[in-house]
Formats: C-alpha cells, sequence, structure tokens
C-alpha cells in the first residue's frame, strides 16, 4: 500500500528518528499501531467539502468523553441510596472541591449530547446518510440514540429530586401498558412495588457500568462502519467513484489528519465556548436542563402538579399524550422510536442530498424539524384540552413525514398520489371519528385543517405538478468554492 | 439550508413568547445582585433571626458562609451562631422536627434551595404579601401561597397589612375575589422602603444559598471563554494554513 505511494505526505510518527523510531518498529513489530493511525486518521479519506453539519459527529464524541469522565469523578461522592443520593448531590456542589463544576459539566453535558445528536441525525437525513451502502451505519447510529435515551433516563433519577422520582414513575409505568406481563415486568424494572431506592440502586448500577459499556461498544461500531464505507457528504456522491490511477487515492478525498483534525478542532472550540457559556452562566437553562422541581428531595407522598420529562424526551412524550388510551399511547411512542430505524427502506429515492432533491422534499423535511420541535415544546406543557390536540396533529405530520418520504421514493403516476391522499385522509378522519368528543368539536373541526393541507401540498399538488417532486441532476464530483457551477460532467438522475 | 436555519431560529422563540404568561398573582421583581456583599451579610442577620427559628438550611455551612461574605471565624460565632456549635457545621434549626408538625401541621420545609425551586421573585413577592385575616390560624393570610401554614415572622418590621379585593362577577351570577392591592393597618419599626429593602436581601441570601458558586462562576466563566478565544483564532489560522492547499 506504502510502496507506491508519492512522497506528497509526511509521516507524522516518523519526523523524529533515533530511539523513537526504533520503539515504534518495536511496536508495530507486535501491535498494528502505525497501520491503524495509518488506516483510520492520516490516511482514512473523507470527502473535501463537509460543512458545518459535519462538526456534530466529532463533537458527540468529545462530549461522550466529558460524560464518561465526569461521571468517574461524580461517582466518588455520590451515594446511591433513597436517604443519601439528594444531600449527597448537594455535598459535591458545596463541599467538593470543582465538585459544581464536574456536576454542571455532567448535567448540561447530558442535555448538550442530545442537541448534538439531534442535529448530528438530522444531517444525516439531510444528506442522505442513511442510504445504501450506510444502512448499518446509521441503524447503529439509532441504536446509540435509544441507548443515549435509557442512559439519560436513568441518570435522571440518581439526583433523586421530585421530578427525577414522579418522571420515573410515569415513563416506568409505560412498560405497564404491554398487555397481559405489563404490570410484571414493571415490578421487574422497579425491583420494588413503587419507585424506590432499590430502584435507584438499579438505575445507577446501569448508568455508570452497563449502558455505558453498551454505548462506547456500539460507538466503535458506528465508526467502524463508517471507516468501511467511508463518509457521505453534502453533495451525496460517492467519492470513491473517482480515484486517482496511480495512487488509488479518491480525487475528491482529503487525509482525516491533519485536514479535518484541525478543522474539527475550531469546530470544537466554538462548541466548548457555548458549552461554558451555560455551565458558568446559566447552568439551569432557566428550567430546561435543571428543573426548579428536581431542588427539592423526591417524595412519594407530595405528587406535582405537572410531571413532564426533560426537553429531549418532549417530542415523545407528545406524541405518548396526544392519544387519549395508555396502551396505544405507548405504542406510538414505540412507533416513533422504531420507524427510525427503517429509514433507509422507507426513503428509497436514489438522490441523497437534499441539494438536489426536488422542491416539496426539502420543504417537507424542514416542516418534519419544526414539527419535532413543535412537539418537544407540548411536550413540557401542561395536557390542556387544546395542547393535546395541536400534540395530535403534529404527532400525525410526524409520521406523515415517513409516508411521504415514501412516496417521493420515485416518480409516482398521478393515480398512486391521489389514491395515497385518499387513504391519508380516510385514516386521518377516522382516527378523528373514534376520538369525537362534543366538547372538542370545534378544535378538531378546524386542527383537522392542519393534516389536510399537509396532505395536499404534499401529497395532491405534486400530481398535479409532477416536477415539485423530481429531483435534480446530482452533479458527477463534489461541489467545491473553487469549481463551484463548473463541473465537469452533470448526469441527469 | 439556510430556510432551515430561519424556521429553526423563529421555532426557538416560541416557548420564550409562551413562557412569559402564567397564572395567578404578578410577582414583584426582587432585583437581588449576588455580588453585592453588605447585602448579602444583612440578608445573613436577617435569616439567622426571623428564618432560623423554624428553617434550616441543612446543607450551608457557617464558615462557607463566611468565606464567601467575608466574614472571620468569630464573627460567624458572634454574630450568626446564637446556639453554639462549631462553624463547620451546617445551619440547622434548633426547632425539633415532630414539634414542628403538632404545632404547624407540617414541617417548615429546609431553604438551602428554596430560591431554585420557587425563584426569587416567588420569595420577594411572598415575603411582602402576609395580610390580615381573622378565619386563619395564625391570624393572617398570604396572596402569593394562599393559606399558608407559616405565619408573618417579620410583621414586626412590616407592620400588619390589609388585603383589598375586588368581586368579579361570572355570567352565571355567581361571583369571586380578586385580590388589588394591600392597606397599612399599623406601622412597623420600617417604613415600606426600609422594608422592601430588608426583604430584598433576605432573599439575595436565599439566593447566595441556592447556588453559591454564582459568585466565582461569572468571573470565571468570562476567563475560560476570553482564553477559548484566543484559542480559537489560534487554530483557525492554522487551519486556513493547512487548507490552503485543498481546492
Amino acid at each position: 500500500m506504502s510502496a507506491e505511494e508519492p512522497k506528497l505526505k509526511r509521516d507524522y510518527l516518523d519526523v523524529t528518528g533515533g530511539w523513537l523510531h526504533g520503539l515504534r518498529e518495536w511496536i508495530d513489530a507486535r501491535f498494528p499501531m502505525s497501520s491503524f493511525w495509518k488506516k483510520h486518521v492520516s490516511e482514512y479519506y473523507a470527502p473535501k467539502n463537509f460543512n458545518f453539519w459535519y462538526f456534530f459527529g466529532s463533537i458527540a464524541l468529545l462530549i461522550l468523553v466529558n460524560q464518561i469522565l465526569t461521571g468517574i469523578f461524580l461517582a466518588m461522592n455520590y451515594q446511591p441510596s433513597a436517604t443519601g443520593a439528594f444531600a449527597s448531590v448537594e455535598y459535591i456542589m458545596r463541599d467538593v472541591d470543582w465538585g459544581w463544576l464536574l456536576r454542571y459539566m455532567h448535567s448540561v453535558g447530558a442535555s448538550m449530547f442530545f442537541v448534538v445528536v439531534y442535529l448530528h441525525m438530522f444531517r444525516g437525513v439531510m444528506y442522505g446518510s442513511f442510504k445504501k451502502p450506510r444502512e448499518l451505519l446509521w441503524i447503529f447510529g439509532v441504536l446509540i440514540y435509544v441507548a443515549l435515551m435509557a442512559e439519560a433516563f436513568m441518570g435522571y433519577l440518581l439526583p433523586w429530586g421530585q421530578m427525577s422520582y414522579w418522571g420515573a414513575n410515569v415513563i416506568i409505568s409505560l412498560f405497564g401498558a404491554i398487555p397481559g406481563i405489563g404490570n410484571t415486568i414493571e415490578t421487574w424494572i422497579k425491583g420494588d412495588f413503587g419507585v424506590s431506592g432499590i430502584t435507584l440502586n438499579r438505575f445507577f448500577a446501569l448508568h455508570v457500568a452497563a449502558v455505558p459499556l453498551v454505548l462506547l461498544g456500539l460507538v466503535l461500531f458506528h465508526l467502524i462502519a463508517l471507516h468501511e464505507v467511508g463518509s457521505n457528504n453534502p453533495d451525496g456522491v460517492e467519492i470513491k467513484k473517482h480515484k486517482d490511477p496511480a495512487t488509488g487515492i479518491p480525487l475528491d478525498g482529503i487525509p482525516f489528519h491533519p485536514y479535518y483534525t484541525i478543522k474539527d478542532i475550531t469546530g470544537v472550540i466554538v462548541f466548548i465556548a457555548i458549552f461554558s457559556a451555560i455551565i458558568f452562566f446559566a447552568p439551569g437553562m432557566h428550567g430546561l436542563f435543571l428543573e426548579p422541581a428536581n431542588f427539592e428531595p423526591a417524595n412519594p407522598l407530595k405528587t406535582p402538579s405537572d410531571i413532564h420529562p426533560l426537553w429531549y424526551f418532549g417530542p415523545y412524550y407528545a406524541i405518548l399524550r396526544s392519544i387519549p388510551n395508555k396502551e396505544l399511547g405507548a405504542l406510538a411512542l414505540l412507533v416513533a422510536v422504531v420507524i427510525l430505524f427503517f429509514l433507509p427502506w422507507i426513503d428509497r429515492n436514489p438522490v441523497k442530498s437534499i441539494r438536489y432533491r426536488g422542491p416539496l422534499y426539502r420543504w417537507v423535511l424542514v416542516l418534519f424539524a419544526v414539527t419535532f420541535i413543535v412537539l418537544g415544546y407540548i411536550g413540557m406543557q401542561l395536557a390542556t384540552l387544546f395542547w393535546a390536540e395541536i400534540g395530535q396533529r403534529l404527532s400525525e405530520l410526524y409520521f406523515l413525514f415517513f409516508v411521504t418520504a415514501w412516496v417521493y421514493s420515485k416518480p409516482r403516476s398521478r393515480a398512486f398520489l391521489v389514491g395515497t391522499f385518499v387513504v391519508v385522509m380516510i385514516i386521518i378522519s377516522l382516527l378523528d371519528w373514534i376520538s369525537w368528543a362534543p366538547s372538542i368539536a370545534h378544535l378538531k373541526l378546524w386542527s383537522w385543517l392542519i393534516p389536510f393541507g399537509y396532505c395536499l401540498i404534499f401529497l395532491l399538488w405534486p400530481a398535479a405538478m409532477p416536477r415539485l417532486m423530481q429531483p435534480k441532476p446530482v452533479p458527477e464530483r463534489v461541489r467545491t468554492k473553487a469549481r463551484h457551477g463548473t463541473h465537469a460532467g452533470v448526469r441527469a438522475e | 439550508m439556510k430556510n432551515i436555519i430561519v424556521c429553526a431560529l423563529l421555532l426557538a422563540l416560541v416557548p420564550l413568547a409562551a413562557r412569559a404568561q402564567d397564572e395567578g398573582v404578578k410577582l414583584q421583581a426582587a432585583n437581588v445582585d449576588v455580588s453585592n456583599t453588605a447585602s448579602l451579610q444583612r440578608g445573613a442577620k436577617f435569616f439567622v433571626n426571623y428564618c432560623m427559628g423554624c428553617h434550616s438550611a441543612r446543607y450551608v455551612r457557617y464558615n462557607r458562609v463566611g468565606q464567601d461574605l467575608g466574614l472571620s471565624d468569630p464573627q460567624l460565632e458572634s454574630y450568626l451562631m446564637f446556639a453554639g456549635g462549631k462553624v463547620t457545621d451546617t445551619m440547622m434549626s434548633a426547632m425539633p422536627r415532630a414539634d414542628a408538625i403538632k404545632w404547624f401541621s407540617t414541617a417548615p420545609p429546609d431553604l438551602s434551595l428554596e430560591s431554585r425551586i420557587r425563584g426569587n421573585d416567588w420569595i420577594y413577592t411572598y415575603l411582602k404579601s402576609f395580610y390580615l385575616d381573622p378565619k386563619s390560624a395564625t391570624g393572617v393570610n398570604n396572596t402569593v401561597f394562599p393559606h399558608v401554614a407559616m405565619p408573618d415572622v417579620l410583621w414586626e418590621l412590616q407592620g400588619t397589612q390589609r388585603a383589598v379585593f375586588n368581586t368579579v362577577k361570572n355570567p352565571d351570577g355567581s361571583s369571586y375575589q380578586v385580590f388589588d392591592h394591600f392597606e397599612q393597618v399599623t406601622p412597623g419599626k420600617m417604613t415600606p422602603a426600609e422594608f422592601d429593602k430588608s426583604v430584598r436581601d433576605i432573599t439575595n441570601f436565599l439566593a447566595y444559598m441556592g447556588d453559591p458558586v454564582k459568585l466565582t462562576s461569572l468571573t470565571l466563566g468570562l476567563r475560560v471563554i476570553g482564553f477559548l478565544v484566543v484559542f480559537f483564532i489560534i487554530a483557525y489560522l492554522l487551519k486556513r494554513e493547512i487548507w490552503k492547499k485543498v481546492h
């Protein structure tokens, strides 16, 4: 591999020579140190057109390290018991040297982990990074996301505040919705008939040992899969298609090190600056990252007036609450998460990047992001009739995105589009008919216009104007500022 | 992509707009400043004199308060610690919990984190909102926390006041009372302005106890971000140098 290589790149491990060089050879004879470094860092070729959205992968890795390191030090002073947990957190905050910084880094880190992971996932959807040949890469990513949700949920019980306690109660009770064996599973998870010190002990064990091990393993798999297939890019074109015949290096690829190590460092610095601003100036983020009710110790005899999970579970909590039936609500929540695994087989459009998808796909994706954010907001509101109804409509839009993405997979006939529109509207109207109540009749009637308008634009409109879902020609090579608009070959998709 | 960013930014404003509206009595702005050490010292004095008879601050140590508020150990012992004990103790009330439950039907909550649970404005308004109510066991009631078990411990300073309610009629003929304003009944040792200042000092001390690191984290944060700005400039110049060759 290295014999034919031009002497363009310096070997970064070889600059010192002498005894260090000898040590390196000694190690390389016993452990693939240099070849590993080359394969995954200095000779891993990444597309040269990465943009802003490509910072979040390395930042997510940084936060994972932050969570593990601060977590280790927190565990040194934390007491996982119903009588000692709350006091030990305050002990860390007040009496342990720099304990407050460790705790805020860990609690703000948890929220920022989700901010970054959501942006990272959105990047993947935007540029079609989940599509062939990256389906497994995407699935490992969604598994990481699910493990992260488990990790965050269990970690949130540990401060043993009111919201920790009651939030855990609500979320564990969801397992009770499983038909037949639900209650048994609920008790099995709690280890008791209610959330208690026993639950706290097991959540602590899972939070500090079991789930982090799973997470690290999954992150490793995610990276192995990435390096096997290579990175996607904002243009969604495969750089491996055009290689230098002499060297076999992709023409639009640049070595990860030094190009992306230094670029990611600049992104990481900006991120740490934002992270620090939150930690030092507003660690609670006005109740978003640390809820006021959680500064009150857990009290099984006093139910808070409003129980809701932290912001990052908001969208799913809104979907759960949008259905006034516990079993069906829990099922909708489950489907909302599980459907992500199937995205590579739902959206099968050969054009990956949003840059070359039809105009309607761009807008449906923007609307999906908006839906997710607004659902998150609704998840944190009191469940009034109004918010429940809007939550129900937006939950419908959440699932309709996947329907639309499936419809846009290939050119569709007029009859197919009209047929899909009719079927979807019948299903939605049937759901309304089932949950009909005279008290919310007015609300239901006007809010019906939300999914109706959505389907009218995204399913019926392209039947009249097929070019709205037609992709643009995809360039053969990646676009860069220097080459923008002057690519040699443009092929029609 | 620009569309997405614009939409996301607009949406980020939605929760802010919706958060502004809240129900219940309108809270007054506490306007506390935890960097005002003199105010914190006065607040600490009021706290041990008027609050600690019943309430504890079980996570707050005397010597930490001394360190943060510029009080030496002998000063702590003579100004803040009336019941003896060591400066390394936490601020525990002498009132036994069982007695408290017998006398007030509920144990007075620990105040270490009260400012983080309720917020500074709530504490400030609450302490000012006791009014005479002969129907209540303590003789007073509170507009912010109706039927609260706590008596008006600051009445000597504030004097007593009466609440004036407006009657609002429902369309169906029934009516309900809406609080309008307070009227002074008997004067206290302090003028209303002095009393407001004292309540602000107490609130400030509670705000300090809720998050004692706030005193140092602001300046530390500025230093950290200052360092990162310099680091970013250097890293960015290096990035530009390395990326020169890429077209």
